[in-house]
């Protein structure tokens, strides 16, 4: 067999060729797993913390029903409940477009487990720090806000960065419900043109370059944000 | 209910779709952890090695595996396996050798974790003994490590009993597919996938809180 890179050269029949078509994609993969991390940081700093409220067991009960719903269902299955029996339950998500639906089912997935990671960096905190800001006559929410919460982001910083490496691989279930993100291209470009091989190669080059500059770019900040004197521990992180 | 009728499901519809891809699941999900188990302990020992002709390969190999989506690595299998063996193959054959080839990549980490958690002095301790490297890893290191290292073994059995659900990207035939078959014939497939979800959910915390409560009864004996 031999390699036949002009491929991505040939047209795709509505006028564009297979690279534009694939540099699309990937921007549809960049778009997803983009905003989906946000949800995701939004809601699993959210929920991670309202696991900490001792005083509140209702909000206790609250995230952590939150975060085995979210933990124990099957990331594809997911996709598949926002996008089909969310619209048909609740009628008013019939005008959501399916980009939105899909970045919800991602983004809380993901949330889940950012909170359990959240939840363990706010914990592994010394107690004194908690109590300090209290002695200073901060309220919980201002204590929470000021102190527990910039350290606790800053010792979450690695497995947050393997976490965000793997919203971006899971971002490629999205083309189970026709998302035209770089797996979706892959499949469809590898059964019309029959250079698997080829478009295959290109796209998983893609997502270890995508995967790569996140890591880089989590990297980056770690090192701004590093505070002097305590030494957060270094490393890549483990997780899937 | 909200729109949806979820009488349509009988034990006649589960056991004729259901059971089979269920069976599927559990089957790829245990062949996975065992396959992925015994060359993932392969590759974490390559790579403690020390030898760069035996480290270089398995680390290109576990991250190669765990930098891409494993529905890329699933694709990848599907169109490679035909072409290297010459003849077709079947996606749930695709599946299981794909899942153990994934999975030994995950799995290889946690041993590489379980093994560096054993101190040194039991390593030592063995070699003094006149221990050959074999029997210190047989007789002393493994068994330890994989005792530290069950609970996250397990947790991450769990994740790949939730992976096996990608199978859904070759067509094979696992518990997703058969709640989705039965919603298509009987015309209901919002309610097959809620079903599915609740099955799915109902095992993995089933599952996982189990994982828990192991976790705390080896933390005591430690």
């Amino acid at each position: 067999m031999s390699w036949d890179w002009q491929v991505f050269l040939n047209d795709d029949g509505s006028g564009r060729t297979y690279l534009e078509w694939m540099i699309d994609a990937w921007g549809w993969t960049l778009a997803v797993a983009g905003s989906s991390w946000v949800v995701a940081v939004v809601m699993g700093a959210l929920m991670g913390t309202l696991r900490t409220l001792q005083d509140s067991p209702w909000l206790v009960r609250l995230a952590t029903v939150w975060v085995e719903l979210f933990r124990n269902i099957p990331l594809l299955v997911q996709v598949f409940l926002w996008y089909f029996v969310v619209p048909k339950m609740f009628p008013l998500f019939q005008q959501v477009p399916g980009f939105v639906l899909v970045v919800f089912a991602l983004g809380f997935f993901t949330s889940a487990r950012i909170a359990e990671q959240v939840r363990a960096g706010i914990q592994a905190l010394p107690r004194g720090q908690r109590y300090a800001a209290l002695a200073m006559g901060f309220t919980t929410a201002q204590a929470y806000r000021y102190v527990i919460l910039p350290m606790a982001f800053r010792i979450i910083l690695p497995p947050l960065t393997s976490e965000s490496m793997n919203l971006l691989k899971n971002s490629a279930v999205a083309f189970a419900v026709s998302i035209a993100e770089l797996t979706m291209f892959a499949m469809q470009a590898q059964e019309e043109t029959s250079r698997g091989v080829e478009v295959y190669l290109a796209v998983t080059a893609l997502y270890m370059l995508s995967a790569f500059a996140v890591n880089r770019v989590f990297a980056t900040i770690e090192k701004r944000m590093q505070i002097p004197g305590f030494i957060v521990a270094g490393g890549t992180g483990g997780g899937h | 209910m909200l729109g949806l009728d979820l009488t349509f499901l009988s034990w006649d519809i589960i056991s004729k779709f259901v059971l089979g891809g269920l069976w599927f699941s559990i089957k790829l999900t245990i062949i996975a952890t065992l396959g992925g188990i015994v060359f993932g302990t392969l590759l974490a020992l390559m790579r403690l090695s020390g030898k760069k002709a035996l480290m270089l390969p398995a680390t290109i190999y576990v991250n190669g595996m765990r930098s891409i989506p494993l529905v890329m690595v699933i694709l990848w299998f599907f169109l490679l396996i035909p072409f290297l063996i010459g003849k077709p193959i079947g996606a749930e054959v695709s599946a299981i050798v794909t899942f153990i080839a994934f999975e030994a990549a995950y799995f290889s980490e946690i041993m590489r974790a379980g093994i560096q958690s054993i101190p040194r002095g039991q390593v030592h301790a063995g070699q003094a003994l006149g221990m050959s490297y074999g029997q210190n890893m047989r007789l002393v290191v493994l068994p330890q490590a994989f005792r530290n290292m069950l609970p996250v073994l397990l947790t991450q059995t769990i994740i790949l009993f939730q992976d096996t659900s990608l199978v859904y990207a070759i067509g094979a035939y696992d518990l997703l597919k058969g709640f989705t078959n039965a919603g298509k014939i009987y015309g209901r497939p919002e309610e097959a996938y809620l079903l599915a979800a609740v099955v799915y959910f109902v095992i993995c915390f089933a599952l996982s809180w189990s994982v828990k409560r192991l976790q705390a009864k080896i933390a005591i004996v430690r």
